[in-house]
């Protein structure tokens, strides 16, 4: 059951070749052999991923089935869920039981679909190989000696392993991105705006988008159809009418404008990750893709805008963990002030901590102009830069990440070597566009991601365009050993 | 760019985050290299660019001044760490 | 003498909103602790502020009525500070661009004359919950009901000169932000305070002094004694020889001293920064139209109309049109009377009414006797049923609850005799009845006429006419 995708998986239930219940119990029995092995859930929440499930079967018998009704799924726990601890990765939320579903995870109740369990991530969704986590490493089901990417890493590895069909994620500077990549399956950042940021814990407001992370385009596609929407408690939520992300996953790519910036094509990028994205180029000439060079020269200073905004916003968005209301409160605070200073400093970790520094330092006085101001104004000739290559193309083509999976603790001592491990993603949340990583083949036995840029609101657009790569290749079937 | 252990604990204490000395001196090489990384904005001319806070150029919606939530104050307490008399308790606060 | 005083102030309004500004939470005050903080309110994981169409419209209103500048397009930003009753870690509020520009006020001075104060700014921003520090085992308890009430804050140019002209500044936009109903300027309860910024130079410098900051005077007479101590302090320290240090400083009602809050002062860096989860509010000009059309008399205008439209006097009609209570009263007491009794309706209400409200510490609005009961009373008057002298016992009576005017007058037979016939009745009597005063009064002794109406008057229980009484006695003596 576990070898078939979502889209697989929908048919299976609905023609009867399943239950939902015998789905999610299937499911629920992998996690319990082989989660062990790669850390990836947080939280298993097997008794009410039953309940769900029974409730789904019901649900069908009665005819109200939608199109995902009982495909179990498992979200990142950086979503709010309900009556179950949403720890952000974090000590200091270890403790914290939401008490409200974020709207996310209230949509995919609606739609029917049993939460298996919460995934393990960076924590704050700060950092890009998931060994921030407070509950320890993600490892890569590919190789278990290395990372699985993050800040979404469990999210990716319960995907690459088959612990579930699909599973949510985040994407503040390649989160969703990078670990997809890493792990070998597909994952899209939508626009901006798309996916309701409420009851999903802000790290970088301006940046933050959730979105859906499975093993094919149009798992996503389904999955992406669940998640967005107008959301009315998030005033940056989109008003849109509704859409259907698959509408055009069976639409050619014949004559379709490529673009490739050459900032993605320089040196940093691993050989292995350059012949595969240049195979994965080839195929789509085959398919009758054009290609064209784009020119995006401000991206090289994408990473270090984003080490200005993101750390700004995350550092306000931070202080309301006081050990006041919720979460962590030391031993013992002798007066306010140490009841801060140590229910932070202890419970944030030193990635956190980091980045929260940096933050309150670029928007002290006398510092603002030289780098949030600076920073913000560096955003806008990047997301200019796109808006002028978009006039030119029809999608943008690179690499996800510049290498492939490193080893554990290989960088977790330079903080600088990892916030690089994001360079080809952090472009596209500066402007807000939405980005898609899908698997395009292996260097030495470790996936490689190919990353489809596209114009606002172009989802469906890139669906499309990776789901006829992927009828074409096999890259996004493949199990990794021991979790086929 | 480099950061005295003085500033990182004048940071550290404008930002409430308890910082052990002996990782002040790891804190100072951190946060100094990532403030490098960030330093290669300096020679970008942005002269008339207007700063974008925000990916989207929309502007606010309105709510309805409408009182839409109910009471839930005991759901929301069972989070938190001491209460009394429904009020959040915290070490004496001096005015 | 050779020093002056100059004074700008920050007054916030809490806006009488039903719900707060950025969540669905009522307003509604004193509710059980905590039990009106909602998600928003607490800052709970993953909650987003959403913006209240009314509070933004009730700003907009305070700045059409100051002649200000509306932004057209606004921005929220964080004010990041960490303090218990401030369950984010920071205040959302507004930086650079508020959304009411420059406007000003115009106060009138004790010596009749007005001044124009200017309006620098006036911005949205949430209110911060409370700390209680009664004992809990040596802890502070928060209540976060008020946490993210709708607050203007109205910020004024140091154009003020004195305590009386802030008092008087104060009143006024007091008086207008209650005529607009935007805020139920309910000082006891806070919903109506400010912060004072007081600085002393010598009169004929031009650069200001140092200033300090007192923070929260919830009264006209706490802002008045607040600034006349800290003047006086200021001064001291200058002339001996020291300097006013820029800080925070603490009103205490009950020594009637300013003293230095500390803990606020340690490094003030508030790290603003445009709010991300909020988007820039633009206003267009016919939202600005349409708010414009619902703007009700202003307290100047009403001031100049009652003068010319009732003949009243600038002392009443400002006196009148301090609240739009009152002034509502005092017209509806008119229209119930008649409109040429505006000068005895201004008298009542003035008079006998404030009188009566103010030993009951009542408001206008939850006034015992309506403005249509007062007119009815005043009409009685006017019609000679009664005396003013006897409306007085029939208000108390109505004030105490017995009834309307009429019922009063007739059920404790109150109604003033005019039959002719009767009162020469009683007259005939009395003379009868004291012969001596009689023959003193006939022997020219004019004074005693009075005697002779006031034992009238005495006999018919003061419901006599008194210009009948007059004439007939007159006639008869």
């Amino acid at each position: 059951m576990h070898e078939k995708s979502i889209a697989e998986l929908a048919t299976a239930l609905k023609d009867g070749e399943v239950s939902s219940v015998e789905l999610t119990a299937h499911y629920l029995r992998r996690i319990e052999t082989l989660d062990d092995a790669i850390n990836a859930y947080v939280t298993v929440t097997g008794e009410q991923a039953m309940e769900a499930a029974k409730a789904a079967d019901e649900a069908r018998a009665q005819g109200n089935a939608g199109p995902l009704t009982g495909v179990p799924i498992a979200h990142k726990d950086i979503f709010c869920t309900e009556g179950t601890r949403t720890s952000c990765g974090s000590k200091m939320l270890d403790n914290f039981i939401a008490p409200y579903d974020a709207t996310v995870v209230a949509r995919f109740k609606a739609a029917g679909c049993p939460i298996l369990g919460k995934t393990n991530m960076d924590e704050f969704a700060m950092g890009s190989s998931n060994e921030t986590s407070y509950y320890g490493p993600v490892k890569n089901p590919w190789d278990t000696e290395r990372v699985p990417g993050g800040s979404s890493g469990g999210s990716a590895a319960v995907v690459a392993g088959r612990l579930a069909p699909g599973a949510t994620g985040t994407d503040t500077g390649g989160s969703i991105r990078q670990p997809a990549a890493l792990n070998g399956v597909t994952g899209i950042k939508p626009t901006y705006g798309r996916v309701s940021r409420w009851g999903m814990i802000a790290f970088a407001s301006s940046l933050d988008q959730g979105g859906p992370m499975a093993r094919t385009a149009e798992d996503c596609a389904l999955m992406l159809n669940v998640m967005a929407g107008f959301d009315q408690r998030d005033s940056t939520s989109i008003q849109r009418p509704d859409e259907d992300f698959t509408k055009r996953l069976n639409t050619p790519v014949k004559g379709l404008r490529i673009g490739l910036p050459k900032q993605f094509f320089g040196e940093g990028m691993d050989a292995g990750v350059a012949r595969v994205v240049d195979e994965a180029i080839a195929h789509y000439k085959g398919l009758g893709a054009e290609f064209v060079e784009v020119d995006l020269p401000h991206s090289d200073l994408s990473v270090a805008a984003y080490y200005v905004v993101a750390p700004a916003e995350c550092s306000s968005n931070l202080a309301r963990f006081d050990g006041v209301r919720y979460g962590y409160r030391c031993e013992d605070p002798k007066d306010l002030l140490d009841l801060y200073m140590r229910s932070r400093g202890e419970g944030f970790g030193p990635e956190v901590k980091r980045r929260i520094m940096v933050g309150t330092y670029a928007l002290s006085a006398g510092y603002f102009d030289a780098y949030y101001l600076k920073a913000q104004k560096i955003r806008r000739l990047i997301a200019e830069d796109f808006a002028t290559a978009f006039k030119d193309v029809d999608v943008i083509l690179g690499p996800t990440a510049p290498s492939t999976a490193f080893r554990l603790g290989e960088k977790t001592d330079d903080p600088v070597t990892m916030y690089l491990s994001d360079t080809y993603t952090i472009a596209v949340n500066l402007a807000g566009l939405p980005a898609m990583s899908l698997p395009a083949g292996f260097s030495d036995g470790l996936p490689v991601g190919l990353q489809l840029i596209g114009n606002y609101f172009e989802e469906a657009r890139l669906l499309g365009v990776a789901h006829q790569y992927q009828l074409g290749t096999e890259w996004c079937r493949m199990a990794p050993g021991g979790f086929e | 760019m480099s950061l005295s252990l003085d500033e990182v604990r004048k940071i550290a204490h404008l930002a409430r985050l308890s910082v052990q000395e002996e990782d002040l001196q790891g804190y100072a090489r951190n946060l100094s290299d990532i403030l490098d990384l960030v330093q290669q904005m300096e020679g970008v001319d942005t002269q008339g660019v207007t700063p974008m806070a925000h990916p989207l150029d929309a502007s606010q919606r309105l709510r309805a001044d409408e009182p839409t939530e109910t009471d839930q104050r005991d759901h929301f307490q069972g989070n938190a760490p001491a209460v009394e008399s429904g009020l959040y308790l915290v070490p004496k606060v001096i005015e | 003498m050779e020093w002056e005083t100059v004074i700008g102030l920050e007054i916030h309004a809490q806006l009488s909103t039903r719900s707060k500004i950025f969540s669905g939470a009522s307003t509604a005050y004193g509710a059980e602790p905590n039990t009106q903080a909602c998600a928003v309110d607490l800052g709970l994981p993953g909650v987003l502020p959403v913006l209240n169409e009314k509070a933004v419209a009730m700003a907009v209103k305070l700045g059409l009525a100051i002649d200000a500048e509306i932004t057209p397009r606004s921005v929220f930003a964080r004010k990041n500070y960490f303090y218990p009753d401030l369950p984010k870690g920071y205040q959302i509020s507004q930086y650079e661009l508020p959304v009411v520009g420059r406007g000003h006020l115009e106060i009138e001075l004790e010596d009749g004359e007005t001044k124009t104060i200017g309006v620098t700014r006036a911005h949205l921003e949430e209110d911060a919950g409370k700390s209680l520090h009664e004992d809990f085992h040596g802890m502070t308890g928060i209540d976060l009901n008020r946490a993210g009430t709708p607050l203007l804050e109205i910020v004024s140019e140091p154009d003020m000169r004195s305590p009386r002209e802030a008092v008087a500044y104060m009143k006024k936009m007091h008086s207008l932000v209650r005529y607009l109903g935007i805020c139920d300027g309910n000082m006891q309860e806070g919903s109506f305070r400010c912060d004072a910024n007081v600085s002393v130079r010598r009169r004929g410098t031009e650069k200001f002094g140092t200033r300090t900051e007192i923070k929260n005077l919830n009264s006209f007479r706490f802002l008045e004694k607040a600034i006349e101590f800290e003047v006086e302090r200021q001064i001291d320290v200058l002339e001996g020889g020291g300097a006013v240090v820029q800080e925070t400083r603490l009103f205490d009602p009950d020594k009637g001293e300013t003293r230095s809050m500390r803990s606020k002062e340690e490094a003030n860096d508030y790290r603003y920064f445009p709010d991300p989860d909020l988007l820039p509010l633009d206003i267009d000009s016919t939202f600005i139209e349409q708010i414009r059309a619902e703007l009700p008399e202003l307290p100047d205008e009403k001031k100049n109309r009652f003068k010319t439209h009732y003949g009243l006097s600038a002392y009443d009609a400002a006196t009148l049109t301090t609240s739009r209570e009152m002034a509502d009263y005092f017209e509806a007491v008119v229209e119930q009377a008649d409109a040429g009794q505006a000068k005895m309706a201004a008298n009542w209400v003035m008079g006998e009414l404030s009188g009566a409200l103010n030993r009951e510490g009542r408001e206008i609005g939850d006034s015992p006797v309506s403005a249509q009961a007062l007119g009815g009373l005043l009409a009685r008057i006017q019609d000679n049923t009664i005396s003013g002298k006897i409306a007085k016992e029939v208000f108390e009576a109505m004030w105490a609850g017995e009834g309307d005017a009429d019922t009063v007058i007739e059920a404790k037979g109150l109604k003033q005799i005019t039959d002719t016939g009767a009162i020469e009745q009683v007259i005939d009597q009395v003379i009868a009845d004291n012969p001596k005063q009689l023959e003193q009064y006939r022997s020219g002794k004019d004074k005693l006429f009075g005697f002779f109406v006031g034992q009238v008057m005495k006999q018919t229980g003061g419901k006599a006419n008194p210009a009948q009484v007059n004439e007939l006695l007159k006639k008869k003596l």
